[in-house]
């Protein structure tokens, strides 16, 4: 990456600026690092140490009370691989996230389009679909809680018994709840992305005659192909990291359905097992295995641009 | 527009309001199963309000951990933005990957050492070290943000600044600073929803229920009595919880707008 040159060394350089000894002239480097200073200790305190200290800790036998009692390397990897509820967490996990991004995407790709035109009346309803964007996902989730049960439903009429009492309907009901809560924040990326196709285009289309549908499906969608890969690579790294509203509305219930991967660290570390170390091993491999989803989700997306 | 889009759309952003609406209304209506159950009312609003340390107490804790998160959040970005901005020094494009690089790492990864961080520091329990966290989590995008909003401004206007003789410090206060004040404004308004809604930090880093935020107290208080939900006394506090940030979105919609676009760059 080329940086560009500061505008404090380009007065360096111009005579209009005094020069007053060596001293003075280093100044603009020992100054940029004094205002970057609160930036890099943050850094460093909060998140450079945290890094290696979990890496250090996921080969030590270290329990939430007991704290560290020395090298234990390869035992927490292995009791993660062992845990009974690891593959039907990463399996719930990936099929959590699946649906979750088929179907917001879907949603947010319809609304876009819906309300691409820019009005008083899709000003409107523009925010209407924003709004639930504001509230925090605990929030949505309590409110959705209430929502779905039996004692204060005004659910009622659509005839389902259970919103979150079987494995299915969980998992429905918290797409649900989800897809309420970031579809107009999802619709209002792809705006974007519409917004930044030439008006140019549509027109040369209409002038050969294209149906809408057409015109939807070879100009609309592939010039948008970027903005809806932004959407697709958020839509599931959020999703893979799941947890608010699991913990929320299900707890992991019913029968340990709905546990996601981070349900399962925050289990291994504070609830049940107690054991820091375990669930260290088990952030690194998803820490790993993020890194490589995202890899080839940014090589995906390179691809789909030239 | 079209007459059937003017139906579905009108349909749509109903269905997309309306569980806001029934949460406004179940909170004031009389529940069944609890121990209030005739009459309309701020009777679940006072359920919660006696809720444990009281309402008062986690509302006092929220705004606290957010009042200082935002804080922090301006502080550090302000002059991060400014170095990134307008300096070179050595290690400048490393730190900046750095910071950027905290989006990579999953939240979870994090929150097991800093569980063990602020242990050590001495922070466990306290709404400073959640504040300092929140902070971190913050700096991606708050750091790249105020660093644009630095680069947009005209660059005659910095330079005619420091050529005046004014120290760099003083060209930020005086000069610089109004003109980034909408970066400051998205930044700030970001860093108080995050943490005003956070729930896992919290939940991980602070053990006594006294000092939680209100939304890990409305989510504990939910199963108080004997494993008996009260349905709404929740709601109230999902709309204690939530009026605020609607306020806020309706009021800065535009900086709210804003940040989600340059936010999206963060992927």
């Amino acid at each position: 990456m080329a940086s560009p040159v500061s505008t404090l060394e380009q007065q360096r350089s111009s005579p209009a600026v005094p020069m007053r000894g060596s001293k003075r002239r280093r100044r603009p480097r020992l100054t940029g690092w004094a205002y970057a200073a609160p930036t890099a200790l943050f850094v460093l305190i909060f998140f450079v140490v945290p890094v290696v200290l979990v890496a250090r800790m996921s080969v030590s036998d270290w329990g939430l009370f007991t704290g560290d009692r020395g090298w234990n390397a390869p035992e927490n990897y292995q009791d993660v691989m062992d845990d009974r509820l690891l593959w039907p967490a990463v399996w719930f996990t990936i099929k959590y996230t699946v649906v979750t991004t088929v179907i917001l995407l879907g949603l947010a790709l319809a609304l876009a389009l819906l309300v691409q035109e820019s009005s008083r009346w899709t000003g409107i309803l523009r925010s209407s679909f924003l709004v639930p964007s504001a509230l925090g996902l605990a929030s949505a989730s309590l409110l959705f809680y209430a929502l779905y049960s039996p004692q204060s439903s005004p659910l009622g009429f659509l005839g389902i018994d259970s919103f979150l009492g079987t494995p299915s309907s969980a998992l429905w009901s918290t797409v649900a709840l989800i897809v309420w809560r970031f579809a107009g924040f999802y619709m209002l990326l792809l705006l974007v992305g519409l917004q930044s196709i030439s008006g140019d285009v549509y027109e040369a289309a209409r002038l050969d005659g294209a149906s809408r549908l057409q015109t939807f499906r070879h100009i609309t969608l592939p010039l948008l192909k970027p903005s809806l890969a932004l959407c697709a690579i958020l839509c599931v790294t959020g999703s893979l990291l799941a947890f608010d509203q699991f913990y929320i509305l299900t707890k992991g219930g019913p029968d340990n359905s709905t546990i996601t991967i981070v349900q399962l660290v925050y289990n291994m570390a504070f609830y049940g097992q107690n054991n820091l170390g375990r669930a260290a091993a088990l952030s690194i491999l998803i820490l790993a295995a993020l890194l490589v989803v995202n890899l080839l989700q940014f090589r995906g997306l390179r691809g789909r641009e030239d | 527009m079209r007459t059937p889009q003017h139906v579905v759309g009108g349909g749509l952003a109903v269905l997309f309001l309306s569980p806001l609406v029934w949460a406004a209304v179940a909170s004031v209506s009389p529940q069944a199963g609890t121990a209030q159950t005739s009459g309309w009312g701020l009777g679940n609003y006072q359920t919660l309000a006696n809720y444990q340390a009281g309402i008062g107490q986690y509302l006092l804790n929220s705004t606290v951990v957010s009042v200082l998160t935002v804080l922090f959040t301006l502080g550090v970005s302000l002059l991060g933005g400014y170095a990134f901005a307008m300096f070179r020094f050595p290690g400048r494009n490393l730190l900046f990957l750095v910071t950027l690089a905290i989006l990579m790492v999953p939240y979870a990864t994090l929150l097991i050492p800093l569980y063990v961080l602020l242990n050590d520091l001495g922070l466990q329990n306290s709404l400073v070290g959640l504040a300092l966290v929140l902070t971190m989590f913050q700096l991606p995008f708050a750091v790249f943000m105020m660093r644009i909003s630095f680069e947009a401004v005209p660059k005659e206007l910095g330079e005619s600044a420091l050529v005046d003789g004014c120290g760099s410090f003083r060209a930020l206060l005086h000069i610089m600073l109004p003109a980034v004040r909408p970066g400051l404004i998205t930044v700030g308004l970001f860093a108080f929803l995050a943490a005003w809604n956070d729930f896992i930090t919290p939940l991980v880093l602070i053990s006594d229920s006294d000092r939680v935020p209100l939304p890990l107290a409305v989510a504990n208080m939910r199963q108080q009595v004997m494993g008996i939900v009260d349905y709404g006394a929740t709601e109230a506090g999902v709309v204690t919880l939530a009026l605020p940030c609607i306020l806020l979105f309706l009021a800065l919609q535009r900086h709210y707008v804003r940040g989600f676009m340059s936010g999206a760059l963060k992927g």
